[in-house]
Order: C-alpha cells, then sequence, then structure tokens
C-alpha cells in the first residue's frame, strides 16, 4: 500500500473520527466505512482537504446482502489524479432509509445514484433527478437485487392483433436450470486441509 | 407589446438515428437551433450483463466483456482477468503479459479507427470510413488468427491467454505496422487541415481539466483537455512499465483536440505494438497452476490428474477467495474498471462494471448546453461512445 494510502488513513481517523466507522486494507486497496448522514461531509473532506485530493468519482455502486441487518452496502470508488491512488468508501443502509445523495459534491454522480436506485433500489435524498436510468419505462422491481429472479417477471412482444409491444408474464419452455457445483466436500483449494502450507499469508505480506 | 413565452421546443433524437452511435434516446429542448438542455434516455440496450455474470462461473463470465463494449473488446476482458488474477493472487507469465499488451494495442487501434472515421463521416467525411475499415479488417484477421473470433474473442481470460499466437502471426502483424503509419497519414491528410472539419470540431464542446474530473471523464477526453493521465504510465499493469511510449495531450479540450489525441494515441500504440513483438519473451501463456488454467489437451490423454483438473475446472470452476477489488485498465474509450466482489464460491457474488462511456453520456448535458442542434453531433461522435456498455 502506499504510503499515500497510509496517510490517509491516519488523517482520517484522527481527524474524521466521527464520520469513519473504521478503515480496513485489503489486496492494498484501502475501504473507510461510514454512516449515511456522515458521507456528503466525508466525501467532501476527501475530496478538498489538501492532503486528501480524491478529486474523481469514479464509481458508485452497491452490494446486496439479503441476510444482513441493513442489506444493502453503498460504494463509492474515488481517485485522486494528484497522488495516483484509490480509496472506497462503504456505508450500509436498507430499503427504507435514503443515503444523501452526493451530487452537490461530485456531478458524475448523477446518473451513477440514479443506476444505483434503479438496480437495488436504494434511495437517495436530495438527488435532483432520481428517475430510472437502464431499464425500461414503467419497469417494476429492482433487477439486481439477490431475490430478483434471474429470468425476470414479465417479457415483451409484438402483437399482431392489437399492433403493439404487448408485456405477458414470463413463459419459459424449458425450466430455468442452476447447477450447483459447489460441492459438499473440500472442493477446489490451493492446498490440502491441515496442510500447514493452507495457511494464508500475512495481511501486510500480500498487499506487496 | 406584451412578451409572449415560448415554450422550447422538444426535439426527439434518436433512438433510431445514424449519428446517434446505437440506439440512444436523446430529448432536446431547443431554443431555436439552441440546445438548452439535453436529456439521454440510454438503457434500450441493456441486458442485465452485471447479473448474468453472477450466475455464471469465473471463466463464463468472460465473454459477456466482450459484447460490452464491442469494438474493444479485449481491453474490456483485460480488466476482468487482472482483477481476477488479483483475487487469486496468481502471477500471469511474462508471455501471456506481452500477449496482452500486444492485443489491447491491436485493440486500441481498432477502436480509434471506428470512433474517429465515423465521428468524421458524422461531420461530412465520408472517405476516411472506408479507408479506416478495410484496416480494422486487417485487426479484426490478426483477432481470428489468435483466438478464432473476429469480434468477440474471449482471448484473455484470468491466468493468462486462451491460445499461444500461431507461427508467422507476428511477423504479419510486423509487416501490418509497417505500412499502417501511411494510412494514418492518408486519414490526417483529409482531416486535420480540413476547413469543413475545423470548422465543425474546433471550439466545440469545450471541458475543462476540472470538468472532466467532476464528471468523471476519462481517457482521451481528460488527456484532450490536458490532463497526462493515462492508467498505463500512472498505474501499470500487464508489464506496461517496461515500454516506452508517450501519451498525448491536448491544451484545447474541444472536438478537435479529442480527435488528435486519439489520432497520436494509435501511432504510440503502434510504438507498443512493435516493441512487444521484438521482445515477446518465451513460455507459458498462461498460468501453469493447474487450480485456475486447464491442462494442454495431450497431457490429459495421459495423466489422470490433468483429466480431473480439465473436468473440475470446466464444470465447477476455480474457486476465487472471498474478498473484493476494484481493478481498472486503460481502454480505448477511458477508465475500465471491474469492481469484483467475491464470497469464496465458483461465482462471483457481484460483478460491477465501469464503463467510461456512461459517465461520457452523462455529461452530454453539460457538454452540449448553448451548442447548435448539429454541435450535439459532432460532440456525441467525439466523445467515442458505445452503447453496449453504457447499457450493460
Amino acid at each position: 500500500m502506499s504510503q499515500h494510502l497510509k496517510d490517509v488513513e491516519d488523517i482520517l481517523t484522527q481527524q474524521r473520527a466521527d464520520d469513519v466507522v473504521r478503515t480496513e486494507t485489503r489486496l492494498g486497496e484501502l475501504m473507510i466505512w461510514t454512516r449515511p448522514q456522515s458521507i456528503v461531509r466525508l466525501l467532501t473532506f476527501l475530496r478538498d482537504d489538501a492532503s486528501c485530493l480524491f478529486k474523481m468519482l469514479v464509481d458508485v455502486t452497491a452490494v446486496d446482502y439479503p441476510e444482513a441487518e441493513e442489506r444493502f452496502e453503498v460504494v463509492y470508488n474515488l481517485m485522486s489524479t494528484k497522488n495516483n491512488t484509490r480509496i472506497r468508501v462503504k456505508l450500509t443502509t436498507d430499503e427504507e432509509n435514503p443515503v444523501p445523495s452526493v451530487v452537490p459534491v461530485f456531478s458524475a454522480a448523477n446518473w451513477l445514484e440514479r443506476e444505483v436506485w434503479d438496480m437495488f433500489g436504494i434511495m437517495f435524498s436530495g438527488h435532483p433527478d432520481l428517475r430510472r436510468i437502464l431499464t425500461d419505462y414503467g419497469f417494476e422491481g429492482h433487477p439486481l437485487r439477490k431475490d430478483f429472479p434471474l429470468t425476470g417477471y414479465v417479457e415483451v412482444r409484438y402483437d399482431e392483433d392489437q399492433k403493439r409491444v404487448i408485456y405477458e408474464p414470463v413463459k419459459l419452455t424449458q425450466d430455468f436450470r442452476s447447477f450447483d457445483f459447489l460441492s459438499p466436500w473440500e472442493g477446489m483449494t490451493k492446498h490440502l486441509p491441515g496442510d500447514e502450507k493452507a495457511e494464508t499469508p500475512e495481511e501486510g505480506a500480500q498487499n506487496g | 407589446m406584451a412578451e409572449n413565452h415560448i415554450k422550447p421546443l422538444t426535439l426527439n433524437f434518436g433512438p433510431q438515428h445514424p449519428a446517434a452511435h446505437g440506439v440512444l434516446r436523446l430529448v432536446l429542448e431547443m431554443e431555436g437551433e439552441v440546445i438548452e438542455r439535453a436529456d439521454p434516455h440510454i438503457g434500450l440496450l441493456h441486458r442485465g450483463t452485471e447479473k448474468l455474470i453472477e450466475y455464471k462461473t469465473y471463466l463464463q463470465a468472460v465473454p459477456y466483456f466482450d459484447r460490452l463494449d464491442y469494438v474493444s473488446p479485449m481491453n474490456q476482458e483485460h480488466g476482468f482477468a487482472l482483477g481476477v488474477e488479483k483475487l487469486l493472487d496468481i502471477e500471469v507469465p511474462k508471455r501471456a503479459q506481452y500477449i496482452r499488451v500486444l492485443y489491447s494495442e491491436l485493440t486500441r487501434i481498432a477502436n480509434h479507427l471506428l470512433n474517429l472515421t465515423t465521428f468524421a463521416i458524422d461531420v461530412g467525411a465520408m472517405t476516411p470510413l472506408l479507408w479506416g475499415f478495410e484496416e480494422r479488417e486487417k485487426i479484426m484477421e490478426f483477432y481470428e488468427r489468435a483466438s478464432g473470433a473476429r469480434l468477440h474473442a474471449a482471448y484473455f481470460r484470468p491466468g493468462g491467454v486462451t491460445y499461444d499466437l500461431p507461427a508467422g502471426l507476428m511477423d504479419d502483424i510486423i509487416a501490418w505496422t509497417e505500412h499502417f503509419p501511411t494510412i494514418i497519414d492518408d486519414i490526417e491528410g483529409l482531416l486535420t487541415e480540413n476547413r469543413i472539419f475545423k470548422q465543425r470540431t474546433v471550439d466545440i464542446g469545450v471541458i475543462s481539466i476540472e470538468d472532466c474530473q467532476n464528471w468523471g471523464l476519462t481517457g482521451p477526453v481528460m488527456r484532450a483537455s490536458g490532463l497526462p493521465w493515462d492508467l498505463r504510465k500512472s498505474q501499470p499493469y500487464d508489464s506496461y512499465e517496461e515500454f516506452d511510449f508517450d501519451i498525448p495531450i491536448s491544451k484545447d479540450g474541444d472536438c478537435y483536440a479529442r480527435y488528435l489525441v486519439r489520432v497520436e494515441e494509435m501511432r504510440q500504440s503502434l510504438k507498443i505494438i512493435k516493441q512487444a513483438i521484438e521482445r515477446m519473451p518465451d513460455g507459458p501463456f498462461k498460468t501453469e497452476d493447474r487450480k485456475v488454467s486447464a491442462p494442454p489437451r495431450a497431457e490429459m490423454k495421459r495423466s489422470m490428474e490433468a483429466l480431473i483438473h480439465h473436468f473440475k475446472l470446466y464444470t465447477e470452476g476455480y474457486h476465487v477467495p472471498a474478498g473484493e477489488t476494484y481493478t481498472a485498465v486503460e481502454a480505448p474509450k477511458g477508465e475500465f474498471a471491474v469492481y469484483l466482489v467475491s464470497d469464496g464460491t465458483n461465482k462471483p457474488y457481484r460483478c460491477k462494471i465501469r464503463a467510461p462511456g456512461f459517465l461520457f453520456m452523462q455529461a452530454m448535458d453539460f457538454m452540449c448546453r448553448g451548442h447548435l442542434l448539429a454541435d450535439s453531433v459532432a460532440i456525441l461522435g467525439s466523445l467515442d461512445v458505445v452503447f453496449g456498455e453504457i447499457d450493460r
């Protein structure tokens, strides 16, 4: 991990203790956990502070963990062209609680948040234009949620009699097949269980 | 005289329009011929790639990346392959890295040829398209000889590349690199000092470095605004640090600057291609780790272990240790990245694809405001958008 990321981690844990829940470094990538109410403050700090200068929001996305108490993880990926580093800011939320929009901080967030709303149904409060973006006009549901079936619910076709495109429930000519290859045995692991070499190396050793 | 408020004219551009570079519906609010607001409606090509990838093994996910930005397929496979390799913590053999660099740069030329020539046709120049596509076709042939497919190659896979380069291919690529600069010169001869082309592009769609950063624009668009930022240099992957090439930039940030940057990038890519072939190392073309890449067919006829590995890899696939990574490559259009979350099984838990074009399309509104209707076509052409990756 680069020196700059270490500095950023120190600054955040010392100066922004209220906004930062915890920090973590995996595979050389720095992750910062925060809370929805702090996100605008934290991203503004990361953008403007002279020691951070993460001036680009390259990506906003989410991950769905249906079993978790707050099922969604919203992930902001930032990049600093000045210091040549990247960080990831994360927070958790659920279907009901909106996340404050970061459009005032980064204009790029506009469509990225619209996409997260469309795909996951996470609401962003204060977003200027929270419409669906990728799915069809009048689409219902949020496709990237884990409980949304891969085949979807409706299919479209052109109806020759009505002379228009109509929506119908999905009819599968063949059942959807989901192959579960995960064997109850050890699966394909690099090392045999019980092998002393199987222990994963220390966190620092991987970062290289 | 009472002041009359005239409702601005709403103009529908697309979804089927030759200058829309795909299926884009652009709703324009016009004040006379001046664009007041542009509202791109995207998603007409949405195929749910990210959802599909969650139901496929890591190897089965590779071909989806060809179908994102279908004019530069290999660069996207590259991003995915690097992400999976990072999670697997495996080392890719040098030869595989060089083959990847070679093909990434060929893809970059193929992409820029398509973009520059269709951009030219958008603003009224027909001939570059005919010349450019002839060369593009030759690159497709190189694709076919290496991977067996002209477009959807599925050539870069986690662990290396699918096949080794066939005998004689590198000589033919070198012969092509000798001849190709004359084609660039010819295309430049038609466009660079062309009065009509310059009238249509100079000072159109100007964007500053600050706006590029604010709107998340990367790649040639950012470099045309003056920031020398190229992931091949700044965050090198797959031996890019061993190659000698320059990053072209411009200070103007208009459509013409973006055209010039792309032309120069093609010349720089040629330099990289020549170096990659000259210094192409020997050795394996994919990792020898049999838990990730299948053994050669000949070995399977003799070794039971190899047969088991082959069977397991093509049914269950390999398990990727739990973790997450955001891995970016410099695709021809800009920063293409894969945010990969693994839960330790044989399928990605989440695979977010960060397409550069998505943010370009978002910036259309910002860049088109105050421009004439005809300029929107020039801006769209100069941004280099492909809807396969925007809609995913």
